[in-house]
């Protein structure tokens, strides 16, 4: 008979419960995975009550204050606080987003808090995007044109032709979206994800780009456009209301209209 | 101290931070031809740049006439006559190139109808010298920054700019005055780097989180600022600490200017447009020192909102919605995230909150690094230069003007890499280093590992905050200030009963905050003991023991040292560069200062 292991790190064990302070009266449970890669051991999820009546509304108010006055060893990444770096993606209530921008309010029951799914863990809540960066090189993300610019004044782009760009520019790369594809689960290798996506589809509609043709090309491959089998955990998961999966439809459809 | 396998990097050029300064030397320097690494503890497009919003000035004129001489006045008044007039030229001329740079990068700019990039007015831009308010600022809606931060990491990638990413500095290599490099520590695996190059370049930001509340991220924290006290040099000008008017209550998120710049106005429990009364004829595009001042003078006479009277309100909501969603998306949704407003029908609470410091690491329009010796305040510390929010060049004098920060960013970060360029020839051989060069910063990272206080990191740096917050605010006074010398003393004192609970050494974020701790620390004091020393008001230091400028005695740079061991810190001074870069413009003389 065929034996199955699970992959290393997968079986996830009870932590430690850190109680709130005596004489708090709003608490909320974070259960928050923890791993650390010194020790050798699998994951654990450590509860943490915290006293909501001195903390601030967002998740990532919740996870400093634990940080700052339970459990200085907890490790996540974080920057601005509201909504614009793309730092604190994680995975909170089974949904990706970005912990500065979610509030606890919104949270029914406890709040839990694990790392952007299907990447290697570095530590606790800090995964390793390396290879999603990566991607984003692949696709060249910078505007190509042939034609110079005129030498001593900006290109002209018409207000319409810039309103193309909207929805996508503001992508902040959090990888929340990508992380959140089962496809990008299981091809993340090979299949470029949403993410990088949109960003490919910001450059094919920019007025100013003259490398559509090329663009196309790197994207003509079964696995890096066309794993896409529009599940759309993308646009529901984004934290910036963006939509990937019109862009990755937009993508598709210049590949239809080209060949015809 | 426990044993550390260091591990050795040679390159022309070390560019310590990814903003973006940072990004747009780095790709210059890649352009040159100089073998390049860009070291940054946070990936390039989570840099504190992306969160600028309003906008970049450039006396462009695509909204009518303009002229970079006005604009130069205006920095020159904005900096309440402070800043170096031959940078502040040198910015000004370059600016129009530098924003036409960016376009063909490819940065999205919000467009005209003629297709042209558009602009919006902003506090303080002004034509004929004082004359109206124009629309100088180019904007990407109110993501600017988001947009030249992307562009710029795209333009390095294209350019394969080699990068050590959340890679943390520890400390400089200095011998006998000369930089040779840069301690790092890879958080990533745990290693320790020496990185020996002819150059470094620090463009680490500013240091907004030695206060309490402040707009900057967490991640602002000054560490170049505090690898320069440590080898022993001075910062200027860091009295000088921009408070923006409208941080939203509570979580100090940024609201744009540009959203005033776009017709919103400021009023207070009265429902008054105050700023008519404060600043009768840019009203709520003065300056950023004197709206502050405003709206604090406003709450503290009991004149401001809320069930504390301790904020004021921003509206937006007569506006059309159409040129809120087009002009102002990224703050209509922070003010409905952050204070559960919805912006087209409802004020957004605002209060001036820490933003941005004007002083930090003297440089000249170049981006070397100065100090003062003997008769010369000029000369050049070599291997060393240091641009953006980090430098102090001196472009933003006592106040710096919104929207000029991310000029200078750009036209600082591409004036290093020219200048870089000239200094270091490709692949020129090094010099080896001194035995165990980078031992005090190793040492450093060691100590703070394993100590095993009582107190927190994070409850030394509270208390360092809120005396900060407490005793050098918007107004200040001499009795508030030695307080406030006297409090940090205290809380560096309690320095030495710090605990730290992580010993690892693979993302050790407890270890890190503590460094950067040690950092913000060390930029307190300076900061306090400055604003102490400087008796008169100017910008955005505001006594009300010294209410006027005092140009015979003050016009001239603070330059502050601090000795680590002791926690002293010492005084000096370099003259103001009373003097323009070329006979293209004149001197501008100080004049009294009204918006």
């Amino acid at each position: 008979m065929a034996e199955f292991t699970l992959p290393q790190n997968s079986k996830v064990r009870p932590g430690k419960t850190h109680a709130a302070p005596t004489g708090a009266k709003r608490t909320k449970k974070f259960k928050v995975y923890r791993w650390n890669p010194d020790d050798k051991k699998n994951p654990q999820v450590d509860i943490y009550e915290v006293d909501l009546d001195s903390c601030g509304p967002m998740i990532l108010d919740g996870l400093i204050k634990i940080k700052n006055e339970i459990d200085s060893t907890l490790t996540f990444r974080r920057s601005c606080r509201e909504g614009v770096c793309g730092s604190c993606a994680m995975n909170i209530d089974g949904t990706n987003t970005l912990a500065c921008t979610k509030a606890i309010g919104n949270v029914k029951g406890d709040v839990k808090v694990y790392p952007l799914p299907h990447l290697p863990v570095v530590k606790d809540l800090v995964p390793n995007l390396n290879t999603f960066y990566a991607q984003y090189k692949s696709i060249k993300p910078w505007l190509q044109s042939e034609s110079p610019p005129p030498p001593d004044r900006e290109r002209k782009q018409s207000p319409d032709e810039r309103k193309k760009l909207d929805g996508l520019w503001e992508c902040i790369l959090c990888a929340s979206c990508s992380t959140s594809c089962p496809s990008y689960w299981w091809n993340g290798e090979r299949y470029l994800g949403p993410a990088i996506l949109l960003q490919a589809y910001r450059f094919l509609v920019d007025s100013r780009d003259e490398a559509t043709g090329e663009r196309l090309d790197n994207l003509e491959d079964p696995f890096r456009l066309y794993r896409c089998h529009t599940i759309l955990n993308c646009t529901k998961t984004c934290p910036k209301g963006l939509n990937p999966a019109k862009a990755i439809a937009e993508i598709k459809k210049m590949m239809v209209e080209r060949q015809v | 101290m426990a044993a550390y396998d260091i591990i050795d990097h040679t390159y022309d050029v070390i560019v310590v931070g990814a903003g973006g300064a940072g990004l747009r030397a780095a790709v210059g320097l890649a352009e040159a031809g100089l073998k390049t690494a860009c070291l940054t503890k946070v990936f390039p497009t989570r840099s504190h740049t992306v969160a600028a919003q309003g906008g970049i000035s450039a006396a462009l004129g695509n909204m009518g006439q303009d002229d970079w001489r006005w604009h130069m006045y205006d920095t020159v008044k904005g900096a309440d006559w402070l800043g170096d007039q031959d940078a502040i030229e040198y910015m000004c001329k370059e600016g129009p190139a530098a924003i036409i740079e960016l376009e063909h990068y490819g940065v999205p700019f919000s467009r005209t109808d003629a297709g042209t990039i558009y602009q919006r007015a902003f506090g303080g831009m002004t034509a004929e010298f004082g004359k109206r308010i124009i629309q100088r600022t180019c904007a990407a809606a109110d993501r600017t920054g988001h947009a030249i931060l992307h562009t710029l990491y795209q333009q390095s990638l294209k350019h394969d700019v080699e990068f050590f990413i959340e890679y943390f500095s520890l400390g400089l290599i200095m011998e006998n005055g000369v930089c040779c490099g840069v301690m790092a520590w890879n958080l990533d695996d745990g290693t320790v780097h020496r990185f020996r190059a002819h150059l470094v370049i620090l463009a680490t930001g500013g240091y907004g989180r030695a206060y309490f509340s402040a707009t900057s991220a967490h991640t602002c924290t000054g560490d170049g600022n505090a690898m320069v006290l440590e080898a022993g040099l001075p910062l200027q000008d860091v009295e000088f600490v921009q408070f923006h008017p409208t941080g939203i209550y509570g979580s100090g998120v940024l609201i744009t200017e540009g959203a005033r710049g776009e017709g919103g106005f400021l009023v207070n429990s009265q429902g008054e447009r105050y700023m008519e009364r404060y600043a009768p004829n840019a009203k709520d595009l003065a300056s950023r020192d004197v709206v502050s001042r405003a709206s604090t003078i406003e709450i503290l006479e009991g004149r401001g909102v809320g069930p504390n009277k301790d904020h004021v309100f921003l509206h937006l909501d007569h506006l059309d919605p159409k040129i809120l969603e087009e002009r102002l998306p990224g703050i209509s949704e922070s003010a409905h995230v952050f204070a559960g407003v919805d912006v087209t029908r409802q004020p957004i609470p605002v209060i001036p909150t820490v933003h941005y410091n004007m002083g930090g690491i003297p440089t000249n329009y170049l981006g070397e690094v100065l100090i003062r010796k003997g008769d010369d305040p000029d000369c050049v510390v070599p291997g060393l230069m240091a641009i953006g929010e980090a430098a102090c060049v001196s472009v933003h004098g006592a106040n710096r003007l919104g929207s000029n920060s991310l000029l200078d960013l750009v036209v600082f970060g591409r004036a290093a890499a020219i200048r870089a360029a000239q200094v270091v020839k490709p692949n020129t051989s090094h010099a080896p280093l001194k035995a165990r060069a980078g031992d005090e910063a190793v040492a450093k990272l060691d100590y703070y590992r394993h100590v095993k206080g009582k107190l927190p990191t994070a409850a030394i740096r509270l208390s360092m905050q809120k005396v900060m917050q407490a005793n050098c605010a918007v107004f200040r006074t001499g009795e508030v200030m030695a307080e406030g010398v006297r409090k940090l003393e205290e809380v560096r004192q309690s320095m030495s009963e710090i605990g730290v609970t992580d010993r690892s050494m693979i993302w050790n974020s407890d270890l890190m905050e503590t460094l950067e701790l040690d950092n913000l620390m060390q930029q307190a004091i300076c900061t306090m003991h400055a604003a102490a020393n400087r008796k008169e008001s100017r910008g955005g230091h505001a006594r009300e023991d010294f209410k006027n400028r005092d140009d015979a005695n003050w016009m001239k740079h603070t330059l502050v040292s601090y000795d680590k061991k002791t926690g002293k810190v010492s005084i000096d001074y370099r003259p103001v560069h009373a003097y323009t870069l070329t006979d293209e413009v004149e001197y501008i003389p100080p004049k009294a200062r009204t918006y």
